[in-house]
């Protein structure tokens, strides 16, 4: 109940500070994330053409997934010096995995059927990706985009080492007083808060851009399925 | 129209799919491909829109090589109508059908107005434009499949087994709505399929395959009347082939001019008096004008007589007919599928003019025993 009353305490007294916080780690997040995306989707549409060079293009992206955070921080860092870019470079890194696997598996899985009747009706190799793949493979796109973004809010936390700022400042400072808990915690919580608030927003806009309502859950789990 | 000049497809690896094939289609003639799978007819299809590109020879389409223009534009003038139906389910009817008036740059309001005037061809009501594909039945969906296939008025029309994946019911009544439909608007139609049924209801020209080149090519009369050889024969069928006997063509012919008929003024006593005078389990109702109104058998009158007492009050006017001039070959498949007893025969003002029962088809499959002794004696 105290480290309650020491939590509301602590949010009372630094509100603006750590909503500057709250702020900057989610745009550090979101950042990784969409430059991920600008790189990845295009990425992903261009192995499931060249279906050779996925083999290749997703080994490289899981070998960057096994590497822990902090050892790329610290690689990262050496190259790019402290700060917040270093940071969103690396939750770019992180970030081409999911978004390039559920890209690849989403255009890979659109009926082949649709593909020939595209194909048939006179669409040029562009049309189709516009008007067919896209479209049908959007929600598993999304569905990567959301797991790329929950990893990053995670990762970002440990941003702080290189001083990048973010809610991970606030767990760290905890961490360095005489009983801290209240302040890891009040550092702790927003961030799980944010991980959770954009999961469930972007599983929302994942089912507002499914092409089926219907047969929505039978390709969530062929992605789950593939992800895992 | 179309014409094939010796073309042939070697796929990789050294299997030749077709081979050497030579063909000419007129303007608006359907012609079904037909063979046992693997046989090249599909192969040969898509030669015509270029989603498979010939290795040799060249295909002409009013007199153009279609091999040397662009073959996106070429795929935007013909239709395509295959089995999986492939209507894209993030588009709503009226989108999936216009979507080739998109390709070619037509305005949205025309796009609008010509999916509402398809829709209207294959009577179904406007309200379906604003539905999406999987709210639709497999049935109208095809015929959706079909529309798109005709929205930019297309000449030519490609379908691969477009009927395949339906059940039986809706396949009848969609090869019958489309046939009347390419009379009407003149396409001309190259369909491959496997069922020699379809095809001989379907086409005015039967291409039949074998290891891509083509072993047959004929309307379906002749080709059921002088197949080429051994493999066409048993591809038909002999059952086929025996109902197809030149002799008999019409209906007309075959059905027994007298039914018993009754009208609907008499009592259900009369009616049943009638029955065990003529020894039989049902009589046709008509009118004074002998127009067919429905049925009545045996059953109905056991049910019912407690409460009515006139044919007129039990008649059951759900009853099948058909035509005089329906081939017979038709109708017999109708009896000997549906398990119908007997069908009425109508004019074409649905007056009754006869029936067709079990008892007829006993006289065909004599008459084809006995009939095709004496034909080889002759021959």
């Amino acid at each position: 109940m105290e480290t309650i009353n020491d939590i509301l305490n602590y949010y009372s007294q630094n509100a603006g500070y750590v909503w500057v916080q709250f702020y900057r780690h989610f745009l550090m997040a979101a950042y990784g994330v969409l430059f991920a995306a600008i790189v990845a989707i295009p990425v992903g549409i261009l192995i499931a053409r060249y279906n050779k060079l996925s083999t290749w293009v997703i080994s490289l992206a899981n070998i960057i997934q096994t590497i822990p955070a902090l050892a790329m921080l610290a690689v990262l860092m050496l190259v790019m010096g402290l700060g917040t870019n270093t940071v969103v470079f690396s939750l770019f890194l992180y970030s081409l995995l999911p978004i390039i696997k559920n890209t690849y598996t989403g255009i890979r899985n659109v009926d082949h059927a649709l593909l020939e009747s595209g194909k048939a009706m006179g669409m040029t190799r562009f049309q189709v990706l516009c008007m067919v793949e896209l479209p049908m493979a959007m929600s598993v796109i999304m569905a990567g985009l959301r797991t790329a973004l929950v990893i990053s809010i995670g990762i970002a936390t440990i941003g702080t080492f290189i001083g990048a700022g973010g809610l991970g400042d606030i767990i760290l400072r905890g961490t360095n007083v005489t009983n801290g808990t209240p302040i890891i915690l009040a550092g702790a919580i927003p961030t799980a808060l944010m991980a959770v608030i954009a999961d469930i927003v972007m599983g929302w806009l994942e089912r507002k851009l499914s092409p089926i309502k219907k047969r929505k859950g039978s390709l969530q789990n062929q992605v789950d399925e593939q992800a895992a | 129209m179309l014409k094939f000049d010796h073309v042939s497809k070697v796929y990789k690896g050294g299997k030749r799919a077709v081979q050497d094939l030579t063909l000419e289609i007129e303007k608006g003639e359907f012609i079904c491909f037909i063979g046992p799978s693997g046989c090249g007819k599909t192969t040969t299809m898509k030669m015509i829109n270029r989603l498979i590109e010939p290795t040799e020879g060249s295909i002409y389409i009013n007199g153009k090589n279609i091999l040397e223009g662009d073959s996106v534009q070429l795929r935007r003038e013909i239709g395509y109508v295959i089995q999986q139906i492939g209507l894209f389910p993030h588009m709503t009817i009226q989108e999936n059908i216009s979507l080739v008036l998109k390709l070619l740059k037509f305005s949205e309001e025309k796009r609008r107005t010509r999916a509402r005037e398809l829709l209207a061809l294959v009577d179904m009501t406007p309200d379906y434009l604003e539905k999406y594909p999987h709210e639709l039945s497999g049935g109208q969906q095809q015929r959706i499949g079909v529309l798109r296939a005709l929205a930019a008025d297309q000449p030519l029309i490609l379908m691969d087994e477009p009927f395949g994946a339906l059940d039986p019911i809706t396949r009848d009544s969609l090869q019958e709505e489309f046939k009347k439909l390419q009379r009407k608007l003149e396409k001309t139609i190259v369909f491959v399929t496997h069922d020699m049924d379809e095809a001989l209801k379907l086409a005015d020209r039967i291409v039949i395959m074998r290891d891509g080149q083509i072993v047959q090519c004929d309307t379906p009369d002749e080709i059921l009347r002088n197949p080429a050889n051994e493999f066409v024969e048993e591809f038909i069928g002999r059952d086929r082939l025996v109902q197809a006997r030149p002799n008999i063509q019409t209906v007309e012919q075959i059905m027994n001019p007298s039914p018993i008929t009754i009208t609907g003024e008499r009592t259900l006593s009369e009616a049943i008096q009638l029955m065990k005078h003529h020894r039989v389990d049902s009589l046709l109702v008509v009118d004074e004008k002998k127009v067919l109104q429905g049925f009545i058998d045996v059953e109905i009158i056991d049910q019912k007589r407690k409460k009515a007492s006139l044919v007129r009050d039990v008649v059951e006017t759900d009853i099948f007919t058909v035509e005089k001039h329906t081939l017979v070959r038709d109708t017999v498949r109708k009896i000997l599928k549906v398990g119908m007893k007997y069908v009425p025969v109508v004019d074409d003002k649905h007056r009754l003019v006869g029936i067709v029962t079990r008892a007829s088809l006993v006289d065909i499959v004599y008459d084809s025993i006995w009939g095709e002794d004496e034909m080889t004696k002759i021959g």
